[in-house]
């Protein structure tokens, strides 16, 4: 579903990634680990489209398209949801109005009509449930006056209500309490599909604990030093980063 | 240039879409000012002796002003012989008795403008007074209207048909001395709406206006009186369009607004007008004068304004809070982009006891558009608890764009309250991927992020009205940023 190859990005001058290489299959779970600088919200940010950030070598293909060539909002239509780290405020714009319009946008791209009022608010209900939101929610300003657990459970309703083929969720751990978290979890785990494909970029294993990846790679300094299954995370969670940089070369 | 400041960049070149002419017959008033002019004017419009009489006061007296410079807007000097100061459509017999009788071509020229008077008439429930130039052509709903006593018509027809009250009440808000463009409205105006509610009638519908300059070089000034009496409640909708035009067109208008007790005028405007092209060129000038009096105690004016045209907006809206208890209210949207200039705000003045205001204003500006807020709040010593509340925000696309922000506040009574807040800001990038990354166009994410800006303003409007200014919103900002 999502091949990376050779991805090199700088910002301005300041090579960032340097030749990261990345398959994720659908149905699949992969979590990037990694120290605080290492590069793993650029990977994030590109892969969702963000201006600012120059590709200066390799490709992205999402299911056999070239990624690089789409605006963010097609990234977004054909079915890459990113979950923000610090999702925005937007004041004066009702949350649901902004989820009606993301619905519709990706519905019309794939042929679909629009959803009317009736079905839509049926639907938002339902995924309402599943991130343990409180309705009032929906018809207060986007994100506005939203504590960190409500923004972060906003991206997970998106996420819910949007069904991407693959998800980026960018350090949706940090910021939570231990419930909020769980809650999180559990709402992520139940959009666990075999078509569906998810990226966890998180600090800690703690996230780990609640989805549990199929795949576990470290990042550090732009480059992927190792890749292994859950217990490599484990082993992180023991050790901290420091030896595998300082062990950077010795295969896994 | 990122991706969406070029989509925007691409749209924001969007021709005007109104910008069509109208190939119909004018009488026209030749060229230039002059006593002759005005008695043209007078002539032609069948006008009792006092209103030529008060017109020629009031040319006698601009003639003595010089035209103002304070604001902050700018513009060449304004020729004021090289203007048509009267254009009527040419009807084939005298004036219509009903829409059948208008000319095609006009109704026409409404369907372009999304304003088609006979649905409007059947479907709507809004009543238009349609001013095409200078003369107004079509008035729908006067019969029901006239049921409940209202009377809504044009300036002329009151002016022939009530004069007594056009006689008290013209120039008792705007007197024709007030300033140099309401001297020469009050000296040239041409037609306009006049409405009068009489005691203890709430107006059964919105009321509504749609201006549009048509004929070339013709400055339009209409003049509008709108009188609440006791008790007495309406709520008026002022729409404005123009077509494309190289040059500047001139359009100063006086509104007067009469409330006396416990009588209520909601006013809101959706002004249209043609912005000039993406270098400056051409547009609307418009310098008007729009004021508010409470006369009476417990009454309440109100102004809503999403200004998106014009080259040039320049006018503030304003309340005299005569009467104690009264409350007046300004709402305000304006958004500037490419070359376009505002310099709007209102005037609050508090006479009476426990009179209270409010001020909203929602400054927009993309491109190299400049914005002004410019208010005054001003207490006398004798409204005694007077509370005032002035909000101004305003919002910067891109960064050629310029806004400022004038708070003037006059205080002399120490018990009164008065609050000011200020804030700008940028339309945030980090908003602009957050939607995209939603799935939304730039245009569609400006707009929505723009539209929330102002939502505290557009819900003032009536609601059919609402609509209607967000996709002009839309439509404006198309483009703005980069």
């Amino acid at each position: 579903m999502l091949e990376i190859r050779n991805l090199n990005v700088s910002i301005g001058d300041k090579p960032i990634l340097k030749g990261i290489d990345l398959h994720v299959k659908p149905g699949e779970i992969h979590a990037i680990m990694g120290p605080n600088g290492s590069g793993k919200s650029t990977l994030a940010q590109v892969l969702a489209g963000r201006e600012g950030y120059t590709v200066t070598e390799g490709e992205i293909l999402f299911e056999n398209k070239n990624l690089l060539e789409l605006a963010p909002e097609l990234r977004a239509r054909e079915g890459i949801f990113l979950a923000f780290q610090y999702p925005v405020e937007i004041p004066g714009v009702a949350n649901i109005y902004l989820l009606k319009a993301a619905i519709n946008a990706r519905r019309k791209h794939q042929g679909l009509p629009e959803l009317d009022a009736m079905d839509f608010l049926e639907l938002t209900k339902e995924k309402l449930r599943l991130v343990g939101m409180d309705e009032a929610l929906l018809y207060r300003p986007v994100n506005e006056g939203f504590s960190g657990g409500e923004k972060k459970r906003n991206e997970i309703l998106q996420m819910a209500l949007l069904e991407p083929k693959l998800a980026l969720l960018d350090e949706t751990d940090s910021g939570l309490d231990i419930d909020a978290l769980k809650t999180v979890s559990e709402g992520v785990n139940a959009l666990k599909n075999p078509d569906r494909a998810i990226i966890l970029i998180t600090h800690y294993q703690r996230l780990l604990d609640y989805i549990h990846p199929d795949r576990v790679h470290v990042l550090a300094n732009g480059r992927i030093i190792r890749s292994g299954g859950p217990e490599l995370a484990l082993t992180l969670e023991e050790r901290g980063y420091g030896w595998l940089e300082t062990a950077e070369g010795i295969p896994a | 240039m990122n991706t969406a400041a070029h989509e925007l960049d691409t749209l924001i070149n969007r021709d005007y879409e109104y910008g069509f002419e109208s190939d119909i017959d004018s009488d026209m008033a030749p060229k230039g000012l002059s006593e002759e002019t005005i008695r043209f004017i007078s002539e032609r419009k069948q006008e009792p002796g006092f209103l030529l009489e008060w017109r020629l006061k009031a040319y006698r007296h601009w003639l003595t002003l010089k035209s103002p410079n304070w604001s902050s807007v700018h513009y060449p000097p304004i020729n004021f012989q090289d203007i048509i100061y009267y254009s009527a459509p040419k009807l084939r017999d005298n004036a219509p008795k009903s829409l059948e009788e208008i000319d095609p071509e006009l109704l026409r020229t409404y369907d372009k403008l999304g304003i088609p008077l006979k649905e409007q008439e059947l479907l709507a429930g809004v009543a238009v007074d349609a001013v095409f130039d200078s003369v107004s052509v079509a008035t729908t709903f006067k019969d029901r209207l006239a049921r409940e006593g209202i009377v809504f018509c044009s300036f002329s027809e009151a002016a022939r048909l009530h004069p007594e009250l056009v006689k008290q009440y013209m120039g008792s808000v705007v007197s024709y001395m007030d300033n140099f463009y309401a001297a020469l409205n009050s000296a040239v105006f041409s037609d306009g709406t006049f409405c009068y509610i009489p005691p203890g009638v709430k107006c059964p519908m919105e009321l509504s206006t749609y201006f549009r300059i048509n004929a070339k070089n013709s400055g339009q000034f209409e003049r509008t009186l709108i009188i609440a009496d006791k008790g007495a409640s309406v709520s008026y909708l002022e729409g404005c369009t123009a077509p494309m035009r190289d040059e500047n067109q001139l359009h100063a208008a006086v509104v007067e607004l009469i409330a006396l007790e416990d009588a209520q005028i909601r006013y809101s405007t959706v002004q249209n007008w043609y912005p000039g092209d993406k270098d400056g060129k051409g547009g609307i000038f418009n310098f008007v004068t729009k004021r508010g009096d409470c006369r009476g105690s417990r009454s309440r004016i109100s102004w809503t304004q999403v200004e998106t045209g014009s080259a040039i907006t320049w006018k503030y809206p304003s309340v005299i809070l005569r009467g104690d208890d009264s409350v007046g209210e300004f709402y305000s949207v304006a958004l500037t982009n490419n070359c376009q200039q505002a310099d709007t705000g209102t005037k609050m003045l508090h006479i009476g006891r426990n009179t209270r205001s409010t001020i909203v204003s929602k400054g927009i500006s993309a491109g190299r558009g400049q914005n002004a807020y410019r208010g005054l709040v001003k207490v006398l010593k004798g409204a005694e608890n007077a509370r005032n509340y002035s909000q101004c925000d305003s919002l910067l696309l891109g960064n050629r764009c310029a806004a400022h922000t004038f708070p003037y506040i006059e205080v002399k009574n120490p018990t009164a309250k008065v609050e000011h807040e200020a804030t700008t800001s940028r339309i945030g990038e980090d908003q602009l991927f957050y939607c995209m990354q939603r799935g939304l166009s730039a245009e569609d994410a400006v707009s929505m992020i723009v539209n929330g800006f102002c939502r505290e303003v557009f819900k003032k409007l009536p609601m059919e009205f609402a609509v209607e200014a967000q996709k002009l919103l839309g439509v404006s900002l198309e483009g703005s940023i980069g």
